[in-house]
C-alpha cells in the first residue's frame, strides 16, 4: 500500500494518488450524517416490532402509549392503511409472485423485526418508552426459514394469497444435459453462500421535512441511491416528484443494502407530511440486523461434466434462492445475476442454471457488495476445486487450461452474458510471481510432514460492472446511463455536478482529478455537487461498482466538451486557429508562440459575454451537459491468493499472506482503489471465516447485535498485498473497470479454498462458509476418527 | 441533575435526566455531533471520547458520571484549524473511507501516541479492538496509527 502523494500539477492527474479532498471535514468530526440534524420541533418515530416469526397479531393496545406524555401519536398497520399504500419493491416482473408488503404489518407479521406499531414522539427516549407501553396480542404460527423445506408441501405457508412459497422459478441458460451425459467424469457438489448482513457502520436514518405553504417536501436519508428514492417516495406517497427534494447528506456506507425504499423512510415522509412537523428516525443496531436488508442466502445443487484432461463441458446449478418474507427493491435480480455469471472467468460451452425463488420466515434480502456476483464467483470457484480434487488434477493446471483467453474475447457465456475484453492470464501469472508459488508449495509439504496444516487457495474470478439499462424496465427501475455538467464560473473555477452518490468512495476527489486534468486547472479549484436532488436534477446513485466507468465516463466527456468549447473561445480570442491552441496550467496559448497566451479564467469570463461577441453559433458559458449510457457491462476480473493456516487443535484458520492482483482498466487515483480493495476483502473474508446470520428452527434469529454477528476487527485480519493491472476496458471512454465489489467476490472462494487445501490431507471435502473454529475443528475431529 | 464538566477545555453546566447518556448529552445538548452512534452495545467505538485524559465509549457514560470530568471529543482535536498529526496521518495514509467511524478510530488511536515506544502493526491491531470499520479493512489505519507515532 502507498500513501497518497502531493502533486498539483494538472498534466498526470489521471493516475496520481492525489490525497481526498473528502477527509478533513470527516476527521475533524465536521461531517454531517442523518442523525446529526436537528430541527426545530422535530418529533422521533419508533417502532415496535415483532418478536414473533410467524403469528397473528389479535390485538393492539396502545392505550397506555397514546397517554404518555409527550407521545404524539402511536399508529398500527392497520390505520396506516387507510391512508398509506403498501410498499413498493421487487415483483414487478411476469410470472411472479408479488406478495402485499405494507409498511407495518396487518393482522399477520412474517419475520422477526417487522413493525407493528409506530410512536411519534417528543424525543428519542419518549418514543422508547411509549414503544415498550404497547401491548401486542400474538397467535404464533410454524413458521419456516429454511428455503428448502419451505418448498415441502408440509410447510407453512407466508402469504395466503400466493399459496405457496414459491416466488419465481427462472431457468437461464442453454441445453446442459447431453453434454453432461457425454463427459468422462461428471461432479457433483452442494454449496451454500450464507446470509449475511451488511451492518454498515452507520445505521440506516431519515429526516423529513414538510413545507405546506411550498408544497415542499425534504428528506434527508442515508441512501447510496437519491434520485431512485425520490421516485420511490413520490410513488409511495402520492407527491409530485418535481416537489420532492432528496438529499443524502454524509452516509457511513451503503454496500448496497441502502438502496431500497424502506418502510420506516418512508413512514417518516408521510409522517411529517400529515403531521407538518419535522420527523427523524434513526435506526438501532439491533434493528438494522433483524429489518435492514440480509444478503446472499443462495444455494446451488451442481453437476459438472468435465473431459479427463480437466477441460470444462457443462455445467448445471439448480440454485434455491432465499428471498426472505418479501421482495425489498431488487431482491429478484440476486439469483439472475448469479446464473448470468456462473460460468466465471471459464470457457464453458454448456452451462444452465434454474432458479428456484422462496419466501421464508426471515429479513428479506437484497444487494449486498458484490450482488449475485460474489454468490457465482464463490460456486464457480468452488467447484474448480471440487474437480481438481476430484480427478487428481493440479488445480491451477485446471485453471489455466479453461481460463478465457486474452484472443477469445468479446467472449458470450451459454447464459447470455458478454465478456468485452480482458485479460485473465495476466492478474494469474502476476500473482504467482509474487507469491513465489512452487516456493509455497514446498513450504506446505515440509508443514505436512510436522503434522502442520498449510493451505493455498486460488480464486481467478470474472464478474461485471456498469451494467446498461435494461429495455422496458418498469416498477424499480435503475437505469444504466449517469450524467454530469462541468461549468466555468468566469474566476475559472470549476463545478461538476454528478449523478452518482459517493458515501466512501472517494469519487469527489476522483471526479476533481478527472476534470482538473482535462481543464488544466488544480483539483482543489474543482468543487463537485453530488446527492442533493435539487442540485442535481438526475441521476441513478453509487451501485454495482458504477461510480467510476459509468459516472467517471459522464464526468470525462462533459469535461472534454467544456475543454473543446474553451479551445474555440480560446482561439477565436487570441485569433488562432483552434489546432494551434494549446492548454497548460489553466492556460491557452499558441504552440508555435507561448508568450501569446490568455487564461482559463479569462476565457470563462468572455463565455459570459452576450452571443454577439462570441464565435459564430457558440453559446454563452463555459458549460456542458454529458450523459454516458454503456452498451455492455464491463469485465472485471483478478486473481486472488489466500495462504492459510489451520491449527488443529482449535479449528483456527489463520490468513499468512493474501495476494489480491485486480484489473482496474484505468486507476484514476491507485490509492483510493487500494483501499477500496482492501475494504472488500475484510469484508469477503469476514463472509468466509466470520460472519452468518442463522436462524433457529422456530425463527428467531441467531444475531442481533455485534456480540453475536462477527464482522471483522483490525485483529482479526492480515497485511493485504494488493496490486493493480490496468487492462482497458473496450466498453467506456475512461476505460476503467469495477473495483469496488472485487474483494467481496475473490476473498471468500480464495479463503475457503485455502482452507480446504490445508485439509486435503484428512480428506475434508467441503465446509459450507463461515469456516469458524468450532466448524474447522469438528471436522478435523470427524475425520480423524 | 445538575452536571458541571469541561469540554475540549470550556466549562460547561447543564440540567440533565439522570438516564441521558453521555453521548447524547454531547451530540444533542452540546451539538458536537463529530462523536457517532454505531451500535447499542459499546462494541462499534465509533462513540469514542476521552474522559480525564483516557478513551471511553460515551455509549456506554451516563452524562452525570461526567459530572466534574474533563472531555475531549473529535472536535477537540484540530486546534487552532490545522489538523493534528494523527489526523493529518489518516489523510495520508487513506485511512477513512466513509468516515462515520473515523472519529472513534482518532480518540482510540490518540492513547497509542504516548506509549514510550513505536508501537508494532500487532500492537496497533490489538489496540484497536474495541473500534470497528466496515469500509477500510483496518490496514491503512494500521499505517496510519504506525506512521504517527513514529512522528510524535
Amino acid at each position: 500500500m502507498r500513501a497518497f502523494v502531493r502533486r498539483e500539477t494538472p498534466a498526470d492527474l489521471v493516475g496520481a494518488r492525489l490525497p481526498r479532498i473528502e477527509d478533513p471535514r470527516l476527521l475533524t468530526g465536521r461531517g454531517t450524517f442523518v442523525d446529526d440534524l436537528q430541527l426545530p420541533g422535530m418529533l422521533h418515530l419508533d417502532l415496535l416490532r415483532s418478536p414473533h416469526a410467524h403469528a397473528h397479531i389479535r390485538d393492539i393496545d396502545a392505550r397506555e402509549a397514546r397517554a404518555l406524555p409527550g407521545v404524539v401519536a402511536v399508529y398500527t398497520g392497520r390505520e396506516l392503511a387507510q391512508f398509506l399504500k403498501a410498499l413498493p419493491g421487487a415483483g414487478g416482473m411476469e410470472g411472479f409472485n408479488a406478495p402485499q408488503h405494507h409498511v407495518l404489518a396487518i393482522d399477520r407479521v412474517r419475520f422477526v423485526g417487522e413493525g407493528v406499531a409506530a410512536v411519534l414522539a417528543r424525543d428519542r427516549y419518549i418514543a422508547r418508552d411509549a414503544r415498550e407501553l404497547i401491548s401486542v396480542m400474538y397467535d404464533a404460527l410454524p413458521a419456516v426459514t429454511d428455503p428448502e423445506i419451505a418448498l415441502t408441501p408440509e410447510a407453512p405457508v407466508l402469504h395466503d394469497d400466493i399459496g405457496s412459497n414459491r416466488a419465481f422459478e427462472l431457468r437461464i441458460g442453454n441445453e446442459t444435459e447431453a453434454a453432461i451425459a457425454a463427459a468422462d467424469r461428471v461432479v457433483r457438489g452442494r454449496f451454500v453462500n450464507q446470509r449475511v448482513i451488511p451492518n454498515t457502520m452507520e445505521t440506516r436514518g431519515a429526516v423529513a421535512l414538510f413545507e405546506p405553504w411550498e408544497n415542499r417536501l425534504t428528506v434527508w436519508l442515508s441512501t447510496q441511491a437519491p434520485h431512485l428514492m425520490r421516485r420511490e417516495f413520490a410513488r409511495f406517497l402520492d407527491y409530485p416528484e418535481h416537489r420532492l427534494r432528496v438529499i443524502a447528506p454524509d452516509v457511513g456506507g451503503a454496500f448496497g443494502a441502502k438502496n431500497n425504499p424502506y418502510a420506516e423512510e418512508l413512514l417518516a415522509a408521510a409522517l411529517a407530511v400529515r403531521h407538518q412537523v419535522p420527523v427523524k428516525w434513526i435506526e438501532e443496531r439491533s434493528e438494522h440486523m433483524l429489518v435492514t436488508s440480509h444478503a446472499r442466502a443462495q444455494t446451488v445443487e451442481l453437476r459438472v461434466g468435465v473431459r479427463a484432461d480437466g477441460t470444462l463441458l457443462a455445467l448445471h446449478y439448480r440454485l434455491v434462492a432465499d428471498m426472505g418474507a418479501y421482495y425489498h427493491a431488487i431482491t429478484h435480480i440476486g439469483p439472475m445475476m448469479t446464473a448470468a455469471l456462473m460460468t466465471g472467468a471459464y470457457r464453458i460451452p454448456h452451462a444452465a442454471t434454474d432458479i428456484v425463488s422462496v419466501f421464508t420466515n426471515t429479513t428479506p434480502t437484497d444487494p449486498y457488495r458484490g450482488f449475485g456476483r460474489a454468490e457465482a464467483a464463490y460456486f464457480i470457484e468452488r467447484t474448480m476445486d471440487l474437480i481438481a480434487c476430484e480427478l487428481g488434477l493440479e488445480v491451477l493446471e485446471l485453471r489455466r487450461r479453461n481460463l478465457i483467453r486474452p484472443e477469445e474475447f468479446p467472449c458470450t457465456t451459454p447464459t447470455g452474458h458478454v465478456h468485452e475484453s480482458g485479460n485473465f492470464q495476466l492478474c494469474l501469472d502476476r500473482a504467482l510471481a509474487r507469491l513465489d508459488y512452487e516456493g509455497a508449495r514446498r513450504e506446505q509439504a515440509k508443514l505436512r510432514l510436522v503434522g502442520r496444516y498449510l493451505g493455498i487457495g486460488f480464486a481467478t474470478h470474472a464478474w461485471r460492472a456498469g451494467f446498461p439499462s435494461v429495455p422496458g424496465g418498469k416498477g424499480y427501475i435503475t437505469s444504466g446511463w449517469e450524467k454530469t455538467t462541468v461549468s466555468v464560473d468566469p474566476a475559472g473555477k470549476v463545478r461538476a455536478v454528478i449523478g452518482t452518490s459517493p458515501h466512501g468512495q472517494g469519487i469527489v476527489t476522483t471526479t476533481a482529478q478527472i476534470v482538473a486534468q482535462q481543464l488544466g486547472v488544480l483539483p482543489r479549484d474543482v468543487r463537485v455537487v453530488h446527492s442533493d436532488t435539487d442540485a442535481v436534477a438526475q441521476g441513478n446513485g453509487t451501485m454495482g461498482s458504477r461510480s467510476l466507468i459509468v459516472g467517471g465516463s459522464a464526468t470525462l466527456l462533459a469535461a472534454q466538451q467544456v475543454r473543446a468549447k474553451a479551445i474555440r473561445l480560446a482561439a477565436h480570442l487570441l485569433q488562432l486557429d483552434p489546432q494551434r491552441v494549446m492548454l497548460e496550467n489553466a492556460r491557452f496559448g499558441d504552440v508555435g508562440d507561448p508568450a501569446r497566451s490568455i487564461a482559463l479564467a479569462e476565457v470563462a469570463a468572455h463565455a459570459f459575454a452576450g452571443p454577439r461577441d462570441l464565435p459564430e453559433g457558440m453559446e454563452p458559458c463555459l458549460e456542458a451537459t454529458a450523459l454516458f449510457e454503456p452498451t455492455n457491462f464491463s469485465t472485471c476480473f483478478g486473481t486472488h491468493v489466500c495462504v492459510a493456516e489451520v491449527d488443529p487443535e482449535t479449528g483456527m484458520v489463520v490468513i499468512r499472506r493474501y495476494l489480491a492482483i485486480d484489473d482496474v482498466g484505468r486507476a484514476v487515483n491507485p490509492t483510493i482503489v487500494e483501499g477500496q480493495i482492501h475494504g472488500g476483502l475484510a469484508q469477503g473474508i469476514g463472509q468466509a471465516l466470520m460472519e452468518g446470520a442463522g436462524y433457529d428452527v422456530a425463527g428467531q434469529p441467531l444475531a442481533a447485535s455485534f456480540l453475536e454477528y462477527a464482522t471483522p476487527r483490525a485483529s482479526d485480519l492480515p497485511h493485504f498485498e494488493v496490486e493493480l493491472t490496468e487492462t482497458p476496458s473496450t466498453v467506456n471512454p475512461l476505460g476503467a473497470r469495477g473495483i469496488g465489489e472485487a474483494g467481496t467476490i475473490g476473498a471468500p472462494p480464495a479463503v475457503v479454498n485455502a482452507v480446504l487445501d490445508a485439509l486435503a490431507p484428512l480428506g475434508v471435502r467441503h465446509l459450507d462458509m463461515p469456516l469458524t473454529p468450532q466448524k474447522v475443528w469438528r471436522a478435523i475431529r470427524d475425520a480423524r476418527a | 441533575m445538575n452536571i458541571s464538566l469541561r469540554v475540549n477545555g470550556q466549562p460547561v453546566e447543564a440540567e440533565v435526566e439522570p438516564r441521558l447518556l453521555l453521548v447524547h448529552f454531547l451530540r444533542e445538548r452540546l451539538r458536537l455531533t463529530g462523536t457517532h452512534i454505531g451500535c447499542d452495545t459499546s462494541q462499534c467505538g465509533a462513540c469514542t471520547v476521552h474522559l480525564d485524559g483516557r478513551a471511553v465509549k460515551s455509549c456506554t457514560v451516563l452524562a452525570v458520571q461526567a459530572d466534574s470530568c474533563e472531555i475531549t471529543t473529535i472536535e477537540g482535536m484540530a486546534a487552532g484549524g490545522a489538523l493534528h498529526p494523527l489526523q493529518a496521518a489518516f489523510q495520508e495514509h487513506h485511512a477513512l473511507q466513509c468516515g462515520f467511524c473515523t472519529p472513534g478510530f482518532v480518540m482510540a488511536a490518540y492513547e497509542l501516541l504516548g506509549r514510550d515506544h513505536v508501537p508494532g502493526e500487532p500492537e496497533i491491531r490489538a489496540a484497536l479492538e474495541g473500534n470497528r470499520c466496515r469500509c477500510t479493512g483496518y490496514q491503512n489505519i494500521v499505517e496510519a496509527i504506525r506512521s504517527a507515532c513514529g512522528r510524535s
